[in-house]
Parts: C-alpha cells; sequence; structure tokens
C-alpha cells in the first residue's frame, strides 16, 4: 500500500468514502516531527437512537475553499505547526467516521484550542448540509442553539 | 443566455429539480420569481445565503447573474 502523504502545514480535504484514522494520524505524526503535541478529533455518526444513516452534501465551489479558509485562520489563530482537516460526504452508517480533524503545536494549549476552534466551526459554518435517515424517512438537521454558541465563542 | 439555479440541501426538497436554467441576466426580483413562492419564502430569511459564479454574496438582494453563470442557494449550513 503506498503510504499516505500528508500536504504540510495543512491538508484539507473532502472526501467522498471512508478515511483510515489510525493512517492519517500516523501520517500527520510523522509530518510534524517538530511538534511538541498532537491534538486529534473524530467524529462519528452516533449508532444511537433509530438513525439509519447520514448524507452530508456540499458544493463543490465553495465547500472546500471554505475549508482551507477556515485551516489558514486556525493556523493564524494559534501557533500551529499544521493542521489535518478532513470531512466526509456522501452516505455514513452509523460509527463511521464523519469527520477527522489533527493538529500539531509546539505546546498543547494551542493544539487542543486550534482542533476546538475548527470542529465548532466545521459544524456551523462550512458549506455542508446534513440530513439523517430514521423509520419515516430522510429528515435534515439544522445547527442546534448549542452550535451556535460553541462558535459565538470565538468571536 | 441561461443562468443556472441551483438548490442546495433541504431546499432542494422544495424546488422541482435540484437545478433549474432561466434567461440571463438574472436579478433578486427575477430569482423570486423564478424559483416559485416556497423556495422564494425563504430566500427571505437572513439565514439563507446567495453565492454567484463560485462567490457568496454579501447582499443577496444585489444579484446580478449573467449568462453562464451558476446561482446557488444556500441554506443554513451543519456539518461535522
Amino acid at each position: 500500500m503506498a503510504r499516505l502523504t500528508i500536504d504540510t502545514p495543512l491538508d484539507v480535504r473532502l472526501l467522498d468514502k471512508g478515511l483510515s484514522v489510525g493512517e492519517a494520524l500516523a501520517a500527520f505524526n510523522a509530518a510534524h516531527g517538530e511538534a511538541g503535541g498532537v491534538v486529534s478529533f473524530l467524529g462519528k455518526v452516533r449508532p444511537d437512537g433509530d438513525v439509519r444513516a447520514l448524507d452530508l452534501s456540499h458544493y463543490e465551489p465553495l465547500t472546500l475553499p471554505g475549508m482551507r479558509e477556515l485551516a489558514a485562520a486556525a493556523r493564524d489563530r494559534f501557533a500551529l505547526d499544521g493542521a489535518l482537516v478532513w470531512h466526509r460526504v456522501g452516505v455514513m452508517m452509523p460509527g463511521e467516521a464523519i469527520v477527522l480533524v489533527a493538529t500539531a503545536a509546539r505546546h498543547r494549549r494551542d493544539a487542543f484550542g486550534a482542533a476546538d476552534y475548527l470542529m465548532d466551526h466545521l459544524k456551523s459554518a462550512a458549506w455542508l448540509w446534513k440530513r439523517e435517515r430514521r423509520a419515516d424517512g430522510w429528515r435534515w438537521i439544522e445547527p442546534r442553539g448549542q452550535d451556535r454558541e460553541d462558535i459565538a465563542r470565538w468571536e | 443566455m441561461t443562468v443556472t439555479i441551483l438548490f442546495l440541501g433541504p431546499l432542494r426538497d422544495l424546488a422541482e429539480s435540484p437545478t433549474l436554467e432561466v434567461e440571463a441576466p438574472l436579478d433578486w426580483s427575477g430569482l423570486l420569481e423564478a424559483v416559485g413562492p416556497q423556495v422564494a419564502e425563504q430566500l427571505g430569511e437572513q439565514r439563507v445565503n446567495v453565492a454567484c459564479a463560485g462567490k457568496v454574496l454579501a447582499d443577496k438582494t444585489q444579484l446580478h447573474a449573467g449568462h453562464g453563470d451558476e446561482v446557488a442557494l444556500l441554506p443554513p449550513v451543519s456539518g461535522g
């Protein structure tokens, strides 16, 4: 298997199929040998309730460019060596990964802060639309009040 | 001489099809007329954005789409 190559300092991707978390984090860690710490967050389709599937749609001209701008903003705001921002699109099953964020910094607080910042913005400011399928069919998901409060913390 | 209107996310369910071709040029009132009353009502909401030729408009009412432009209707997002 070809080794995964990570772009530095920022590796931002939209993925239309499953991602290998262990491989991604190992490659990210290897790409940032100078970092004193790496923080990662993996968001998954919550395997509870009667959610059968999740479908994420995007808009090509905006979604990836917007994610790149977000990653650059995180790098400016925190003293990051680098960041990995990967988001799935398409149909996912419960337990599957939706989003993987990793941040590398000299010091842990920057890495934690940047991962938190990236996730809050991906939840409610990235050009992505989520719907879930339950027993009664597909339903679009709107950002919750909590998501808006989370992003407001950074203003 | 056409403009393509693209319905994203939940707006897709309100429209008859995912895209709509209309005559260029297209301005805000032309857009409201073209998309039908249900989508037009959504467009009136501040949380719904409009992009033209790949750029989100700061003021969607200033829309001016020309031949070949894609106008994307962007409802509130939900990622992660």
